[in-house]
This record gives structure tokens, sequence and C-alpha cells, in this order.
């Protein structure tokens, strides 16, 4: 049912490559700014686009993004205005753009005003850090009604009976969390990450994106071997905050996420 | 009246899990551990032993008659949990959760701490059973309660500053959810109050609820009768649902939660949740939140940092909406009010926190009559508020 997502993860698998799905912080440093970079991003090679919305209390995230979502917040984004920049995007790219957001952003706009909102301006998925498949009850209906895939995540900790659960419950791609931990803390133990990959193939019929530590074009390239995308966040945001006062900015940000995608090109 | 939480966790519409894939197996562990703890004839039987010869339970209802005769109306009781070992009830959740870390087989303890208590009750819980501790504290906080934070490294443990967003206690519990996202296979979370994430809520007021089965007897023993009003403060809400607990079901008792007013409702300078606050999720659970029309989580104020918090417990949420509860609040000005009257009505400090409650009784005691009783709950001693109202006199200590 995922427009964009299915037609990119297919285009991809024909042709043997794996996806790089991108995080940007909305609103870092603007939502102009924003813009252009997932235009920049995709002609550098990014695939998809994980478009953060930036909220006060984000548990699931590490220091990098946490300050990323205070300087988004602190100029005045909300997710109003982050759903007319990509509706204003659609004009300019079919790249599939997947939110991630905290239930509460959700909450405090509506179920049902938020899903119609979203698939009107162009969003292609959700990824709720904060909801595991448990809670998302009141969720699927009008995701479905939507037709907004809700994309799980599963961790190092997740036993057999979560995998199955969270592999049933996905839809889109499941991201599996690469690490026992939070946003931009180091990738370690490929082989532990690749096990469980494994595992989920097994039961997800779905394709496997794996995030959460992936930094450098050498991390980019070992987890291109193990599942169908690589998601990469902090190393993204950290850039843009250091050339934040730079005017190329996004060239910078552009070059980064080439040598990535260069790095994930089959053997 | 059902079992509550059903077994979502769910209080009514509130409660839940809302939290990381990375940290659902540990919270079913934990679900799963304390279920077999509660049936488990040994672990109630060093529980109780613990809270007895350690934390001095049970903890004494005392008849206030200086500050009864000085108000000039209801009988009033307080129940003295500032006697509680370390000197305020957290202790009787800090020993529950730290005998369940043990039987996880969990060597390393953290937790946050908004006025110290919490963390001064985890950091003397992992001490006696020589387990690693590390608290998280908002900066703010550390700097009003810094007695607390000596305290905490006196008994060995880590206590480590949050310099985010207020840098007070919502700060401190993302950063501990933060730290146990990532050591959850070696580390139990000691969370504080009756929030987070089922099974939190529930096992904390369990563990609290021993304030209220003790104070229940207790005045059914001199009174012969029970309370006509129950009031303590509400933070995030553990000694106010712990004394609550034991009276539910005795429709006759009224109760009154008392939220941190701070400056004023219409300063927005405030934590009073109930006033200003509407249902939504926050630190994995679904409650009452003080928060802006885009759901980001406004800054709280109060002059006590245990009751600086944006949410509060699903459970109290729950009760607002049946009107079970009542929900008011006190300004930091009568919260400073209350903690001179008792010192000097009744020599005993109260906690900033507890000072809230008095606060109420001192609203609420004249307009009932001298027949009525009233059991406030004495939350915490204020000893570690002593050095803060100091400076906020302009007393050099």
């Amino acid at each position: 049912m995922s427009g964009r997502l299915e037609t990119t993860f297919k285009r991809l698998r024909d042709k043997k490559e794996k996806a790089l799905i991108a995080y940007l912080m909305a609103g870092d440093p603007g939502l102009a700014e924003t813009e252009q970079l997932v235009v920049a991003l995709e002609q550098a090679g990014a695939d998809i686009i994980e478009l953060g919305v930036p909220f006060s209390d984000p548990i699931a995230d590490g220091p990098v993004i946490q300050q990323a979502a205070e300087r988004a917040l602190k100029n005045g984004t909300s997710l109003r205005k982050i759903l007319d920049s990509v509706k204003s995007l659609r004009q300019r790219t079919e790249i599939p753009i997947v939110l991630m957001l905290y239930y509460n952003s959700i909450h405090a706009m509506g179920y049902e005003t938020f899903f119609t909102a979203a698939k009107t301006a162009g969003v292609d998925g959700l990824i709720v850090p904060d909801m595991p498949p448990d809670e998302a009850g009141p969720l699927k209906g009008p995701a479905d009604a939507a037709e907004l895939p809700l994309i799980f995540l599963l961790a190092p900790t997740s036993t057999p009976s979560r995998r199955k659960l969270v592999a049933e419950e996905s839809h889109g791609f499941v991201y599996y969390v690469s690490l026992t931990g939070i946003t931009g803390a180091k990738l370690s133990n490929v082989t532990n990450i690749q096990q469980n990959v494994q595992k989920l193939k097994k039961v997800s019929a779905s394709p496997i994106a794996v995030g959460f530590g992936v930094a450098t074009p050498e991390d980019a390239a070992q987890v291109s071997k193990i599942a169908d995308g690589v998601i990469v966040g902090s190393a993204i945001v950290k850039r843009i905050a250091s050339y934040q006062q730079d005017p190329a900015m996004i060239g910078h940000v552009a070059e980064f996420v080439r040598s990535l995608k260069a790095a994930m090109a089959p053997a | 009246m059902p079992m509550l939480p059903d077994s979502h966790g769910r209080f009514g519409s509130y409660g839940g899990r809302y939290v990381p894939e990375t940290l659902m197996p540990a919270l079913l562990e934990l679900e799963d551990e304390y279920a077999k703890a509660k049936k488990d004839r040994r672990f109630q039987t060093d529980l109780a032993y613990y809270l007895k010869q350690y934390v001095g339970r049970p903890t004494s209802l005392y008849r206030a008659d200086r500050l009864t005769k000085k108000l000039g109306g209801a009988k009033i009781y307080l129940k003295r949990e500032d006697l509680c070992h370390t000197g305020a009830h957290k202790i009787n959740n800090a020993i529950g959760q730290v005998l369940l870390a043990l039987r996880m087989k969990k060597r390393r303890i953290i937790a946050e701490t908004g006025a110290g208590q919490h963390g001064v009750a985890t950091a003397t819980a992992a001490a006696m059973f020589g387990l690693q501790c590390e608290v998280y504290m908002g900066t703010e906080d550390m700097q009003r309660q810094a007695l607390n934070v000596f305290r905490m490294r006196l008994l060995g443990a880590t206590v480590t500053g949050v310099d985010a967003g207020s840098r007070t206690l919502k700060d401190a519990i993302s950063e501990a959810m933060r730290d146990w996202t990532t050591n959850v296979q070696t580390t139990h979370y000691v969370l504080g109050s009756v929030l987070g994430a089922h099974p939190y809520p529930m096992m904390i007021r369990d563990f609290q609820a021993i304030i209220g089965r003790e104070a229940r007897k207790q005045i059914l023993s001199v009174e012969k009768r029970l309370p006509d009003y129950l009031v303590a403060c509400v933070g995030g809400g553990s000694n106010s649902i712990g004394l609550f607990h034991a009276f539910l079901r005795d429709p006759k008792v009224k109760m009154i939660g008392v939220e941190a007013g701070g400056n004023g409702i219409v300063s927005g300078k405030h934590a009073a949740r109930f006033s200003g606050g509407k249902p939504g999720v926050l630190q994995g659970t679904m409650t009452y939140l003080l928060q802006d029309e885009n759901g980001q989580i406004n800054l709280t104020h109060s002059v006590s940092a245990g009751l600086d918090y944006a949410a509060v417990g699903p459970e109290h949420s729950l009760y607002h909406d049946q009107g079970r509860i009542e929900y008011t609040y006190a300004t930091d000005n009568e919260a400073l009010t209350a903690f001179d009257l008792l010192a000097r009505e009744e020599g005993i400090v109260p906690a900033l926190e507890s000072a809230h409650a008095i606060a109420q009784v001192i609203k609420l005691a004249p307009k009932l009559k001298k027949s009525q009783m009233i059991i406030a709950n004495l939350s915490g001693r204020g000893d570690k508020d002593v050095q803060q109202v100091a400076r906020m006199r302009g007393v050099e200590l």
C-alpha cells in the first residue's frame, strides 16, 4: 500500500542496490534549508528521507538530535509547518519521505486530522519511536484509512515473540535498531546485527533497514551488506550543525551523503 | 471497583507503555518478576523486615493539637513519613525495587531525582545491598538541593547532572531512560514516582500503599472511625496515592491532592497539571500534561523541586476524571507560609513538597467542624530545604 516506498525498494532490489535513508531534523537550521537539503541529498544519492519532527523531550535520541530539535523548536518549527514543507517538496521531488515523530505530536493534533494531513501532504510512512506495536491500536484505523504505513522498530533486546509481532505489524519496512542504546551511539558488533537481521528476514515480509550508530562510509558499507536499507541520522545532523554558519552547508552535507552512497555500491 | 490497572497497564484511558522497543523486553520482564515477587512469601517477608527494622515503619499518626487549635476547625492528624529513614516516603519504594533488582540479578541501579529524596533513598538502598548506583539530577535541582547531592555522594552514588531543557526532574527522567535503554541488560531503573510505563505506576503505588494501610488502622484504633478528609501533595503522585489507596473504597472519605501552584496559574509558572494541562504522552505514559497546542511540553515552576514536573501519575488522571479525588493547588507563597507555621506550631520542619499539603490543611480545617478529621501526609522532612529557604530570605549560612 506504500506507493513511493515500495517502488523505491523494488527499483533498488532490481539494481541489487541498498537504500540509503538519510535523516534530517525538520527545521534545523530552518524549514527552507530542510527543503533544499531534501532535494540536494536526493541528488547526492539518498533514496529515502526520514524527516524528524522536533519534540521537547525526545527519549530515544542522543544529544546530537536532541540539540537539533531544540534549535528547530526555537525557530518556530511545528508539525503543521513541516507538513506544509512536505507538500511544497512534492512539487519538486518524488523521493519517499517518512516522518519520525514522537507520540504526543500526533496525539496533540488528533489522530484523524494528522493522518489526513500527512497523506495529503505527501508523506509516505511514519516512525514513532515511543510507540511499540502494543500501543498502536488507536492509530491503526486512521493509518489504514490514509494508507500510511506504520514502521516499527526492533531492537537487539527483542525476544523471538516480539520479533514476530514487530515483523507482522510493521509496513513499508522494519527499522532494526543496531544497538542497545539511543541515536548517535557508536556502531558495534556487526556480527550480532547480522545474526539478528537474518532472524528478522525469516519472519518479515517487508524490507529491513538498520539504523542507530551508522556514522561513516565504512559503517554504511558494512551494514549495506547485511540489510536492505541503511539509516544515517546523527552523523548528518552533526554536519548540518557544524556548518550552520557556512553558506556552503548544503554542499558539504550532500558530499557526505554521496560518500555514504558510494560506499554502499554493490561489489 | 475493578482491579486497576488492567493487563495493558491502563487506568481507564491513561497509563500504558509508550517506550522505545529496546525497553519493552525489560518492562515485560519487570512486570513478570514483580507479579512473581508479589506472590512470593519470602519476598514479602524480606520487604516487611527491611521496612520495619531499617526504615522504621510503621510511621506514627500524630495528632497535631497546636495546629488544630490554631486553625480552629477539624482535628488534624499528620502521617509522619518524615520519620522514615532518609527522611521521606521515597525509601518505601526504593527498598521494594532494589529487592526486585536483586531477584533479577541486576547489580547496577539508576534513578532520577528532583528534590533529591528519591535519589538519597535509592543511593541508601543500593549502599545497603552493595549495588552500584547512578543518580540523574537536573543541574537546576542540584543547585537548590545541594545538601542532598552531597548526601548521595556520601552514600557512594554517582550523581550525574543533566543540563537539558528546564534542567529539572523531567530532564533527569529522560536521561535516566536513555541510560536504561543503553544498559538495560545489566541495569534496573528505580523510578521514583507513580509515573512512566507499566508496570511502574502500579508497582510503585503498591510499594507506597503501606502508608494508607497503616494510617487506616491507626485512625480506626484511636478514633474508632475513618477520617473525613485525606490531604497530600501531588508531584508524580506517589505519597498521595500511597495514602489514598487504602481508602478508595470508602466513599465517605474525601481526598484532596495538592499540586504546585508556583507563582499562580495565570502566571503560567506552575506545575498544576489538573488546572492547566490536558491528556498526552510523556516519558512512557498517557496522562495529564502541561503542554502547548503542538504537544510540546511546557516548562514548569515550583519552589519545591519534588513537585516541579509537567506530568502526573496516570492513576491520578483517572481519579481526576471520575471525580473520586479532588485536585487543587498551593502557590509557592502559601507553601512557604505553611512551612513556617508547622515549624512554629508543631516543631516539625516539613519538606517544601509536604508544605503544599499543609497549605491546603490551612485552607480546609477552619471550614470544617471540630468533630471532623483530616489526615495530612507529611511526606518528608524539610532539612534539605533549610538552605534554600534561608537563601530566599537573604540569610547567609
